[in-house]
């Protein structure tokens, strides 16, 4: 470097001395700052851009420049964000985002629906003409104690205390749904072969218990939260299947935009389902396995809480129309 | 080196590339955290154990176990909302989480790229996730891929160099290139054979001092050479 620019590049360092020392001081994420301050701050990283320029052109290939790139990196991230999220925000979720992706899905849903209901029937009649099929969705303990008389379910309440069963269940619930979404990344078919794979074992454990006397007490035991837990399974599927759909038939420019862009519509749906599938965890492990609940109260809480499902997931009575995903 | 780039445009229209981090820095980055939340929630069932034995109450499954859980699974995601896309593993592996546009993660990307690491870890050590990332342009899981997100890594000693650079051009008038070059020979001084640091120091110093003969310069110890790549610096100081 001849002497005239190592003079003029030190000229410059001198000269952003002061500057440099405010940002390297100020570079916390700026949070909650007042309009003037925002503006000052933007002011900041629009001069700190300009620093970036001078040092490309005056100091090429330097560790000064480079730097200067992390920080305007840094200061960048900070100022390109998505608005902060409040109680507001929360609250427009279930009024208007929510309902739109529920009303977008409501096709996929039935068509989920349907495919439950039929492998439902065709678990049913697969174990009542092969009941050693059986064998592949019920564990050798839970079909003893079936061929006994007595559903595997009876001793829950006694063995496990609820708020432990509960947990337990509504984090397999949980994680259940969010694998039938995300396995939709597989252009569907992994959100098409979970609920295969449930209505399949729902129908033959449904088939099983029949032939053994025991399909009253079983739909005892799941009329409660069956009816949600179901539900929300279908939808985490027709939102999985939504994915898959994303990938087959793109609705951006690429693939992984469609697919991205997918993915933030539907989070919303997922979200719900996992606030539905708290309150089934604890119906399943207070209220279905007690063996002093009788039917009819179960049969208000199960649909009851259905019904309920139904108005926040289309947003009470006033739902938007459905916005196209 | 043959770094992967992500090709940002900041909002004043000034071009940047930021270093995509590849599977290395990813897992490490995941292994420090790992340990973390293990910790953590071990910690916390220890402690809360030996709480319930002092007060004599009988233990509770609850309150020692979900609690110990919920710490391992929201860790990620309650971290990189809180620490803007940075997690203490991350920040150890000098990565953070940025949008596609170099900007910051809102709160739902960041929860979807979490709830994507049921997939991304399946069927076991982050086998799906992994083997993306490695097919990937950008580097990616399945859960960056769905929100939008990228890992880069960052330059964890720009603030010194800001620090440091105005400062020693302002005492020494030196060439802010050749000043970097021995701050950079001094800060790596440990790591370098004894050889290669005094021929390094010597040539440095035959530029920053060119009124001194080779021989003077040849003549002096592998501290003296030190020494005066310190006085350099901090001398005119």
């Amino acid at each position: 470097m001849s002497e005239a620019r190592t003079r003029l590049a030190n000229a410059w360092l001198r000269s952003r001395q002061r500057s440099w020392a405010q940002w390297l001081r100020d570079r916390q994420r700026p949070r909650n700052l007042p309009v003037a301050e925002a503006q000052h701050y933007v002011e900041r990283y629009r001069a700190l851009a300009a620093d970036l320029a001078t040092a490309r052109r005056i100091l090429p290939g330097s560790t000064t420049t480079a730097a200067l790139e992390a920080l305007y990196a840094e200061s960048h991230a900070s100022i390109d964000r998505s608005r902060r999220q409040t109680l507001a925000a929360l609250a427009l979720l279930f009024r208007r985002r929510i309902p739109a992706v529920m009303g977008a899905l409501a096709p996929t849903i039935l068509w989920i629906g349907l495919l439950f209901v039929l492998t439902t029937a065709a678990g049913y009649w697969l174990v009542s003409e092969y009941p050693e099929l059986v064998r592949l969705v019920a564990s050798g303990t839970m079909i003893e104690k079936v061929e006994s008389g007595q559903l595997w379910t009876d001793d829950i309440f006694n063995i496990t205390p609820s708020s432990v069963m509960s947990v337990r269940i509504l984090s397999n619930n949980i994680a259940v749904s969010l694998f039938a979404f995300c396995s939709g990344i597989f252009f569907g078919l992994g959100a098409f072969y979970i609920t295969t794979l449930n209505g399949l074992m729902l129908g033959a454990l449904l088939a099983f218990t029949h032939q053994h006397g025991l399909d009253g007490e079983l739909l005892k035991f799941v009329v409660a939260h069956g009816p949600v837990e179901i539900s929300v399974i279908c939808i985490a599927a027709a939102a999985g299947t939504a994915l898959g759909e994303s990938l087959i038939r793109p609705s951006a420019a690429t693939r992984r935009e469609s697919f991205q862009r997918t993915a933030g519509e539907l989070g919303p749906a997922l979200l719900a389902c996992a606030l539905l599938l708290i309150v089934c965890g604890f119906i399943e492990g207070f209220v279905s396995p007690n063996p002093h609940v009788p039917f009819m109260p179960r049969v208000v809480i199960g649909f009851g809480y259905w019904i309920a499902m139904v108005l926040l997931l289309r947003g009470g009575l006033h739902a938007p129309p459905p916005a196209k995903l | 080196m043959n770094d992967e780039l992500l090709h940002i445009t900041g909002l004043t229209g000034v071009e940047l590339n930021l270093v995509v981090a590849g599977p290395g820095s990813r897992s490490y980055a995941f292994i420090i955290d790992w340990h973390i939340r293990v910790l953590l929630s071990l910690a916390w069932m220890l402690s809360v154990w030996l709480l319930l034995r002092v007060l004599k109450i009988p233990a509770i499954t609850s309150l020692i176990g979900w609690p110990a859980l919920a710490i391992y699974l929201l860790y990620h995601p309650v971290l990189e909302i809180l620490m803007q896309g940075r997690t203490p593993g991350k920040r150890t592996a000098g990565v953070r989480l940025v949008t596609r546009r170099g900007g910051q993660p809102s709160v739902s990307a960041i929860l979807i790229r979490n709830v994507f690491r049921l997939l991304d870890s399946a069927p076991a050590f982050y086998m799906i996730g992994l083997t993306c990332c490695m097919f990937t342009t950008d580097r990616v899981r399945v859960g960056d891929l769905a929100a939008g997100t990228v890992l880069v890594l960052e330059n964890t000693k720009a603030a010194r160099v800001l620090e440091l650079m105005p400062r020693l051009a302002t005492h020494t008038g030196l060439d802010p290139r050749l000043l970097e070059l021995i701050q950079d020979l001094l800060d790596r001084w440990p790591s370098l054979s004894s050889e290669r640091r005094q021929a390094l120091a010597r040539s440095l110093l035959a530029r920053a001092l060119p009124a001194q003969g080779g021989d003077a310069l040849a003549a002096l110890g592998e501290l003296e050479l030190q020494q005066r790549l310190r006085t350099l610096l901090a001398g005119a100081a």
